[in-house]
């Protein structure tokens, strides 16, 4: 039976949101499997950032449901901040704490709010500042750090709460060109162990290489839902296909 | 010559100095203990100005006004004079620390909640996104980023609280600025005040030239 399935990593179900009037997200519905890999693309203001940033609650929904690892939201603080300890995000603008220390950055969640020891937890941080090859910078501020090494201290700084369900948001469109890959390739890697990722970007390579599934968004609806074969190759739905035409270009 | 004996008189001074300790010891106690409280008191109205449910928001809005608008004098008479006949009397290093503490809260609170909205909305968003409670990310990750700001204003605003401690005279404690003026009359010359002016200034002008530093090196900081 379905329902005797492990729970899904996110939910969400007719859900809308509005800024003032403005009606930011239509009726979403969106299903992420555990150990998915969603891509989210569409135009500026189409609501992207605005639908993961529900998911963990960054931003409230006005009416539906959302359900993270089987657990619907309440809007009860203590549930959610215990959902956002499983739920990683990396913001475009990175976001790291400057006043922090990039190791500091890595434990000071895991310490307050896991009450992990501080050995265990900068054993664990290296061990991921390793993996991203920044483990010598481990004791720099992040201002000290290139664009690109910042945007994977963040994202090393999420694993550092071993999250379940990783959401990105342009994660590499506030990077210079020559910086994007090594962003990309952290993600890659990320993807190859099996996290579950919803990753809203332009890369459309990053999208053929790791994707099982592109949505595209308009004017806060999703338009079409598809794996990366056939969305590339003949999008349904007549504003992707203008979407798609316009990145190539 | 004359001047010089009147106003600076060696001897005067070396008799009305024990005297003028004494009071100093009052001004420092009631000038550090008002910066305390008024501080702590201080933060933690901008955290329910800023975050509390509205009704009460409103309230620490309301409060926040009223103590930036009322002169302390004012309100260090009401609290003196005017509260015994409710029955409520304070003695007068008490009263001058309530009022003068109540003030340095208001001002505290509005210097605090610029330094918080200096704060990048990120910040917060992603001491959130990895659970981190209200308190935990406001000690841990707000506050350590607001008090550059808020040093030296701060700093500022504990100068001028501590030269308010002078109005505790009228209420009669017996600070630096009170028994200056006892040795003077007293002693029947002047020279006491021109002693109580100088430990003033002994006192604040190093705090003056710290705000000063501070805020350039924030200057520096900031256009690098
Ligand atoms: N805090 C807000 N207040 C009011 N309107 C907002 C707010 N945040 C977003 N919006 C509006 O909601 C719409 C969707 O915004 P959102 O940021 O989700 O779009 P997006 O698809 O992420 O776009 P982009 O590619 O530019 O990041 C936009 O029209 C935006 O102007
Ligand atoms: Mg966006």
């Amino acid at each position: 039976m379905a329902s005797q399935k492990a729970p899904l990593a996110a939910q969400m179900i007719d859900v809308n949101k509005w800024y003032n009037e403005y009606h930011a997200l239509r009726s979403i519905n969106l299903e992420v499997t555990r150990g998915e890999r969603i891509v989210v693309c569409g135009p500026s203001g189409s609501g992207k950032s605005t639908m993961i940033r529900c998911i963990n609650q960054l931003e409230q929904h006005n009416s539906g449901t959302i359900a993270v690892n089987g657990v619907t939201l309440t809007g009860d603080i203590k549930q959610l901040n215990a959902i956002r300890q499983d739920v990683g995000m990396v913001f475009q603008h990175f976001n790291l704490f400057p006043h922090l220390t990039v190791l500091e950055n890595c434990v000071i969640a895991p310490m307050t709010v896991r009450k992990t020891p501080r050995k265990e937890a900068e054993e664990m941080a290296m061990s991921y500042l390793s993996r991203i090859h920044i483990a010598e910078q481990a004791r720099k501020f992040p201002s000290q750090l290139s664009g690109g090494q910042q945007q994977r201290v963040a994202i090393a700084r999420s694993l550092c709460m071993q999250p379940t369900l990783m959401l990105f948001d342009e994660p590499t469109s506030a990077l210079d060109p020559e910086m994007v890959h090594e962003v990309l390739e952290t993600m890659v890697s990320l993807a190859r162990d099996g996290m579950t990722m919803v990753v809203v970007t332009h890369e459309m390579g990053f999208a053929r290489k790791v994707a099982d599934r592109v949505i595209f968004m308009d004017r806060g609806e999703i338009c079409e839902s598809a794996p990366p074969e056939e969305f590339f190759k003949a999008p349904k739905n007549e504003r992707a296909r203008v979407f798609l035409s316009q990145l190539i270009h | 010559m004359d001047l010089i004996n009147t106003f600076f008189n060696w001897e005067v001074l070396v008799r009305a100095f024990p005297i003028l300790l004494r009071g100093l010891g009052y001004t420092l106690m009631l000038g550090c203990v008002t910066i305390v409280i008024g501080t702590t008191a201080g933060l933690l109205l901008c955290l329910v100005r800023l975050y509390a449910i509205r009704p009460i928001q409103l309230l620490a809005i309301v409060y926040i006004d009223v103590f930036r608008a009322l002169p302390i004098l004012v309100l260090l008479i009401l609290v003196y004079y005017a509260l015994p006949f409710v029955g409520i009397r304070f003695d007068s290093f008490t009263s001058a620390t309530l009022a003068l503490s109540m003030v340095l809260a208001a001002f505290t609170a509005e210097v605090c909640r610029a330094g918080i909205q200096n704060v990048p909305k990120g910040q917060f968003e992603a001491a959130a996104s990895l659970g981190m409670p209200f308190w935990q990310s406001m000690r841990k990750i707000i506050l350590p980023q607001a008090i550059k700001v808020i040093i030296p204003p701060l700093t500022s605003n504990s100068i001028s609280v501590f030269k308010d401690t002078a109005l505790a005279s009228v209420v009669a404690m017996p600070d630096l600025l009170k028994q200056a003026n006892d040795a003077q009359a007293m002693m029947a010359n002047p020279t006491p005040l021109v002693g109580a002016a100088l430990i003033y200034l002994a006192i604040l002008w190093p705090m003056v030239r710290l705000v000063g530093y501070l805020e350039a090196r924030n200057q520096r900081a900031t256009t690098r």
